[in-house]
C-alpha cells in the first residue's frame, strides 16, 4: 500500500492525474504544481524524520515520569526564585513544566510526521449541493400530506386550537416555580428592603472591623470620638449593632447597605448638605455604597473634598451635599445625619433619607 | 452490502498485513461494531473526507481544544472545590489569610491553590484555557466575518456561533464569580446593580437571582449549577451541532489554483488531517499546561475574602468583560422618573441595551447582507476582506467601537499611565466611541478599494516587478511580469455582484407599485454594499493581459544576467551565452533573421 502511495507523490505525474479515476479510499490528486520535499527523495532524510518523531514521543514519557517525581518530591510549600517570574511555588512550576512538556511533545511529533513522513500532496473532493433531490422533496411533502390527513389536523379544528392552547400553557408551570427562589418573609417587599438599613436615631457609630463578623464590645470600647477624626481624614465606619448579627449571611447583607465614611472638613468649607446641621462640627457622614451600581467607595481627596468611586470614576462632592460631579452615577451619595450622644460618642441622629445603593424601578414610588 | 454475509471488506483485513495481531484484533473489533451499527457504511464514506489548510481555519480548532481543556480541569476542581457561601475561618497553608473569617467556597479555593499538590496547576490552567477558548471564539468570529463564511448555506453555524460566544461569555462569568474573593464578589455587585435597572421586572428579578437581599448566601451555589452543569451542556450541545453542520456542508476554502465553488481542495482525514488537528490538540493542551505552570493568573488569596463594604482599587475583570465595564463608564449619567417609576438608563443602555443590539445585529448579519446584496448563491469559496469592502468596513467599525469601551475598561489605568486627568479621558473616549467607527469605516473600506485597484491591474498588467530598464532609445521601462499560478488563481476568484435595479414607482400602466420604499430601501442597501466595486476585467482581457506581461518578461528576460555573461558562459534557456553573443531573446531573433 504504502509503496504505491509513494509513487503517487511524483509531482511530474501530479497535473495529469485525471479526476474521478483512482481507487477506492483515495482521492484525485488536485491538479496543482507540487514541490517534493527531501524527505520524499532522500531517504537518509525520511529516516532522520522518523527518529526526530519517535525521540519526541520518547521524551514526552520521560516527562511524565519527571512530573510524577515532582509531584511527589517537591514539598507544596517550597518557593523558589525564577529570573522573569519571580518567586513562585516550586510545585506549581515543575509540575506544569513536566506537565505541559510531555503533552506538547506528543502534538510536536503528530505533526512532524505529517508534515514530513505523510503525503503532502492536496487531493479534490467534489461537493454537493445541499438542497435535496426532487424526488426526496416530493416524498417528504406526500409523508406530510398523509400525515396531515390521517390524523385528522385539518379537520378537527377544535382538536388543533385546543392542542395549541395546552401547549402555550405548558411552560407556566415551570416559570411559576422559580418564584421562590427568594421565599419571602411575610410582610417584605424589595422596595422596603432596599429602602432601609439598620441606622436609627442614636445608633452610635463604629469603625470598620475588617472581616470579621461579630466583633462585640460596649459602646464605650468600640465608638468613635469626633476628636478621632482628623481633618481631611476618611473613616469607614458601621452601625455598632452589626456586632449582633453573628451569621454571615444578615452580617453581609447589613454591610452592603448600611457601611458609610466619615469625614471631616473645616465646616466653613462645607457649601450645602442634604439637611440643615446634618453634620456634627464639620463632620459628615455619607453612605459609603456607590449609587451607580453599588460598588464601595473609600477613595477621597481631601483638598477637593471629591469621593472618587473606583468602579467607574463616579465623583461625588462631600462638601455639596455629596453631588455627583462627574461620572456615570445619576444619584448624590445620600447622607447620614450625625450627632454625638451623651457620652461623646458620635451617632446617628436619624435613618437615610433616600435609599443607598444602586437605583431601583420603585425608588421614588414612595 | 447487497449480501450481509460478506465481510471480506471490512477494515484489517486487507491481504498485506493479514499477520499482524493488532490489526486482526483491530478489524475483528470494526467487523463486530458496523454488524451492530453498520458504521463501516460511515467510515467507508469518511475517511477520506477532504479538509482545506489555512491557518485561519485552525482558530476554532484552538476554541475547541481549549474547551476540551477547560472540560477536563473544570471536572478535576469539582472535586476540591466547595460551592457553599456558609462562613469558615480559615486554617491552610497560606499564613496572611489564618484566622481571617471567609466563605468557605472562598476557603476552598485557597485550599486548591495551597493544600492541593497541582491543585493551583490546575485552577490557572482552567482559567487560561478559559480566557485563550473565549479569545480563540472571537477570532474565529472575525475570520468567519471577514470572509464572509457565514453565507448561504451556513447561516445556520453562523446563527449557532453568536450563541456559543454569548454562551462562552456567560461561562467565563460565571466561573470568576466563584471564587468568592473581594473582585468577584465586586462584579456580582455589578450585576446586582445592573439587574435592578431593569425597568418592571428588575428588582424582583435582582431578589430572585440572589434570593434575597445582596449577597445572601444563594448566588454562589446559584452560578455553580449554571457554571458547572447548564452552561457547559449547552456550549456542547452547541458544538455538536456546529461541527456537524461544518461535516455536512463541507469546509470552505479560499480561492486558489485547482479550487472552485464546486470541490473542496485539501488533505484527507486519515491519515494527514487527523494527525495535524490530532496533534495540535496536544500542542494547545501542552501550552496551556506550560502557561497554567509558569504564569499566575487571578491570584485570590492576594484580594482577600469579600464582603460588600471594602474595596480592591485599580482592578481589572477578565479581557472580556472590560468593554461592558467600559460602557458604565463612558455613559452619561442620564436618569429619568416616569409617573413615580425610575429609569435607570446610565446603567440600562450600557449594560442591556447595547449589547442586546450588538448581539442581534450580529445574529442577524448574514441575512441582513444577503438581502441588501441580492446574493441568493450558495458560496464555498470565502472572499478576500478587500473584495467585499462594505462588510470589511462595518466589521472594522464593530472592532473599533469595542475597541474604545474596552480601552473606556481600563480608563484610570489609562489616566494614570499617560498622566491625563479621568474627566478629559472619559470626554475624548466618548466622542471617540461616536466618531471613530465611521471613520474607521471609510478608511477600511478605501483601502479595500485600493487594494482590489491594485488586484485589477495585475490581471490586466502583471505585477511590477520593481526592475526598471532602459531601453535602447533612452525610454524607461518598468518590466511587468506575468502572476504566478497561485497569486493569479486567489485574485481572479473574485465574484463581483450587481446592484440591484432601482425600482419603479409606478407600472407602465400607471398602477402604483405598493412595495416602493421597501424595494428602493433595497436598491440602497445594495448600491451602498456594491456600488463602489471595482469590476474584474473579463477572463479575454485577463488571459491578454497576462500573455502580454509574458511576452515582456520574455524578451528581457535574461537581461538581468547581463553582468555576469561578461564573465562566464551562463545557460539560459537551453542556450550558452558567451560575450558577443545575443543576450536576449529579441537580439536573438534579430540575428537569425
Ligand atoms: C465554542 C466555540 C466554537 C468552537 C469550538 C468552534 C469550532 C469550529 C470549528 C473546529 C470549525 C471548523 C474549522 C474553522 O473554520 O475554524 C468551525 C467552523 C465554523 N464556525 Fe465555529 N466554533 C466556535 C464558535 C463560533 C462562533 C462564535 C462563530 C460565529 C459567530 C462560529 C461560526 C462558524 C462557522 C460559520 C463555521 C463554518 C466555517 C467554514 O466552513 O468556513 N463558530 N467552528
Ligand atoms: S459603581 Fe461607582 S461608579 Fe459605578
Amino acid at each position: 500500500m504504502n509503496d504505491q502511495h509513494g509513487t503517487e507523490l511524483e509531482p511530474t505525474e501530479l497535473g495529469s492525474t485525471e479526476l474521478g479515476s483512482t481507487r477506492p479510499g483515495y482521492s484525485p490528486i488536485a491538479p496543482i504544481s507540487h514541490r517534493s520535499r527531501v524527505t520524499d527523495t532522500d531517504p537518509k532524510a525520511a529516516r532522520r524524520a522518523e527518529r526526530q518523531v519517535a525521540t519526541m514521543f520518547m521524551l514526552s514519557m520521560v516527562f511524565v515520569v519527571l512530573f510524577v517525581i515532582a509531584f511527589i518530591a517537591i514539598d507544596k510549600t517550597t518557593v523558589v526564585y525564577i529570573p522573569v517570574l519571580g518567586v513562585v511555588g516550586a510545585s506549581n512550576v515543575a509540575l506544569g513544566f513536566t506537565f505541559g512538556v510531555s503533552v506538547f511533545l506528543i502534538g510536536a511529533g503528530a505533526i512532524q510526521w505529517a508534515k514530513k513522513l505523510m503525503p503532502d500532496v492536496e487531493v479534490v473532493q467534489q461537493r454537493h449541493d445541499m438542497v435535496s433531490e426532487k424526488a426526496d422533496e416530493n416524498e417528504a411533502a406526500a409523508n406530510y400530506e398523509r400525515g396531515k390527513e390521517e390524523s385528522g389536523f385539518a379537520r378537527y379544528k377544535i382538536i388543533r386550537r385546543t392542542l395549541i392552547g395546552a401547549l402555550a400553557l405548558f411552560p407556566i408551570p415551570l416559570i411559576v416555580l422559580l418564584r421562590d427562589l427568594w421565599i419571602t418573609p411575610a410582610g417584605e417587599s424589595p422596595a422596603e428592603l432596599l429602602s432601609t438599613t439598620m441606622w436609627k436615631d442614636g445608633m452610635v457609630i463604629i469603625p470598620d472591623i475588617g472581616y470579621e463578623a461579630g466583633k462585640e464590645g460596649t459602646a464605650d470600647e468600640l465608638g468613635i470620638r469626633p476628636e478621632d477624626i482628623p481633618v481631611g481624614g476618611l473613616v469607614s465606619a458601621l452601625p455598632i449593632e452589626i456586632g449582633l448579627l453573628k451569621a454571615a449571611k444578615p452580617n453581609l447583607i447589613e454591610r452592603g447597605k448600611a457601611s458609610i465614611i466619615l469625614v471631616r472638613m473645616d465646616p466653613s468649607e462645607i457649601r450645602s448638605q442634604q439637611g440643615e446641621g446634618w453634620d456634627y462640627n464639620g463632620i459628615l457622614a455619607f453612605s459609603k455604597i456607590c449609587t451607580h451600581v453599588g460598588c464601595p467607595i473609600a477613595l477621597y481627596e481631601r483638598r477637593t473634598h471629591h469621593l472618587l468611586c473606583p468602579c467607574h470614576q463616579s465623583t461625588f462632592d462631600l462638601a455639596d451635599s455629596g453631588d455627583v460631579v462627574f461620572g456615570p452615577a445619576a444619584r448624590r451619595m445620600p447622607q447620614l445625619p450625625i450627632g454625638i450622644n451623651d457620652e461623646g460618642l458620635l451617632v446617628a441622629k436619624a435613618p437615610f433619607a433616600d435609599p443607598v445603593g444602586p437605583s431601583f424601578w420603585e425608588r421614588d414610588l414612595t | 452490502m447487497s449480501n450481509p454475509t460478506v465481510n471480506t471488506n471490512s477494515l484489517g483485513d486487507s491481504e498485506t498485513k493479514a499477520g499482524d495481531p493488532i490489526e486482526k484484533i483491530g478489524g475483528a473489533t470494526a467487523t463486530y461494531v458496523d454488524q451492530r451499527l453498520g458504521s463501516n457504511r460511515f467510515l467507508g464514506r469518511n475517511l477520506g473526507k477532504v479538509f482545506p489548510d489555512h491557518w485561519s481555519f485552525m482558530l476554532g480548532e484552538i476554541a475547541l481544544y481549549s474547551f476540551i481543556v477547560v472540560l477536563l480541569t473544570g471536572t478535576y476542581l469539582t472535586l476540591f472545590y466547595n460551592p457553599s457561601m456558609a462562613e469558615v475561618i480559615y486554617d491552610g497553608s497560606y499564613v496572611p489569610l489564618k484566622g481571617v473569617h471567609m466563605s468557605d467556597a472562598y476557603a476552598s479555593t485557597l485550599n486548591i491553590s495551597f493544600d492541593v499538590r497541582g491543585g493551583l496547576l490546575i485552577r490557572q490552567m482552567h482559567h487560561w484555557a478559559a480566557l485563550i477558548f473565549v479569545a480563540a471564539v472571537a477570532v474565529h468570529m472575525f475570520r468567519v466575518f471577514f470572509t464572509g463564511a457565514f453565507r448561504k448555506p451556513r447561516e445556520f453555524n453562523w446563527i449557532v456561533g453568536v450563541a456559543l460566544t454569548a454562551l462562552a461569555l456567560g461561562a467565563g462569568f460565571t466561573g470568576y464569580s466563584l471564587p468568592d474573593d473581594l473582585l468577584s464578589g465586586t462584579g456580582l455587585q455589578i450585576i446586582r446593580g445592573i439587574l435592578q435597572s431593569i425597568p418592571l421586572v428588575g428588582t424582583w428579578a435582582a431578589f430572585l437571582v440572589f434570593g434575597g437581599e445582596f449577597p445572601g448566601d444563594d448566588i454562589i451555589p446559584r452560578l455553580y449549577s449554571a457554571h458547572i452543569l447548564l452552561i457547559p451542556g449547552l456550549i456542547l450541545a452547541l458544538i455538536t451541532v456546529h461541527l456537524m453542520m461544518v461535516w455536512t456542508q463541507k469546509h470552505t476554502q479560499f480561492p486558489g489554483p485547482g479550487r472552485t465553488n464546486d470541490n473542496v481542495v485539501g488533505y484527507p482525514l486519515l491519515p494527514v488531517y487527523m494527525a495535524k488537528a490530532g496533534g495540535f490538540f496536544f500542542v494547545v493542551f501542552g501550552i496551556i499546561a506550560l502557561i497554567g505552570g509558569l504564569v499566575t493568573i487571578n491570584p485570590i488569596w492576594i484580594f482577600g475574602p469579600y464582603t460588600p463594604d471594602q474595596v480592591t482599587a485599580g482592578t481589572q475583570p477578565d479581557w472580556y468583560i472590560g468593554w461592558l465595564d467600559g460602557a458604565l463608564r463612558l455613559m452619561p449619567n442620564w436618569e429619568s422618573v416616569i409617573f413615580g417609576f425610575t429609569f435607570s438608563w446610565n446603567v440600562l443602555i450600557p449594560s442591556v441595551i447595547i449589547p442586546g443590539i450588538l448581539f442581534t445585529g450580529l445574529a442577524l448579519y448574514p441575512f441582513l447582507e444577503a438581502w441588501a446584496t441580492g446574493d441568493k448563491r450558495e458560496h464555498n469559496l470565502l472572499d478576500r476582506p478587500r473584495n467585499a469592502p462594505v462588510r470589511t468596513g462595518i466589521g472594522v467599525m464593530a472592532i473599533v467601537f469595542y475597541g474604545i469601551l474596552w480601552i473606556g475598561g481600563g480608563n484610570d489605568i489609562v489616566a494614570t499611565a499617560f498622566d491625563l486627568s479621568i474627566n478629559s479621558l472619559s470626554w475624548t473616549l466618548r466622542i471617540m466611541l461616536i466618531i471613530a467607527p465611521p471613520i474607521a469605516f471609510v478608511i477600511t473600506k478605501r483601502i479595500c478599494l485600493g487594494l482590489q485597484r491594485r488586484d485589477r491591474d495585475k490581471l490586466l498588467h502583471g505585477y511590477e516587478s520593481g526592475r526598471v530598464l532602459r531601453l535602447p532609445h533612452g525610454e524607461f521601462i518598468e518590466v511587468h511580469l506575468p502572476l504566478n499560478e497561485k497569486e493569479l488563481a486567489v485574485i481572479s476568484g473574485k465574484e463581483d455582484l450587481r446592484v440591484l435595479p432601482a425600482p419603479a414607482k409606478a407600472d407602465p400602466d400607471g398602477v402604483k407599485n405598493k412595495m416602493y420604499p421597501v424595494q428602493n430601501l433595497r436598491h440602497k442597501l445594495s448600491v451602498f454594499f456594491l456600488g463602489d466595486n471595482i469590476e474584474k476585467p473579463s477572463q479575454a482581457e485577463i488571459d491578454a493581459g497576462q500573455a502580454h506581461a509574458a511576452h515582456g518578461a520574455e524578451l528581457e528576460a535574461p537581461l538581468h544576467e547581463y553582468e555576469l555573461l561578461d564573465q562566464d558562459p551562463v545557460g539560459h534557456g537551453g542556450v550558452l551565452h558567451h560575450p558577443g553573443m545575443a543576450k536576449t531573446n529579441q537580439e536573438q531573433i534579430d540575428q537569425r533573421q
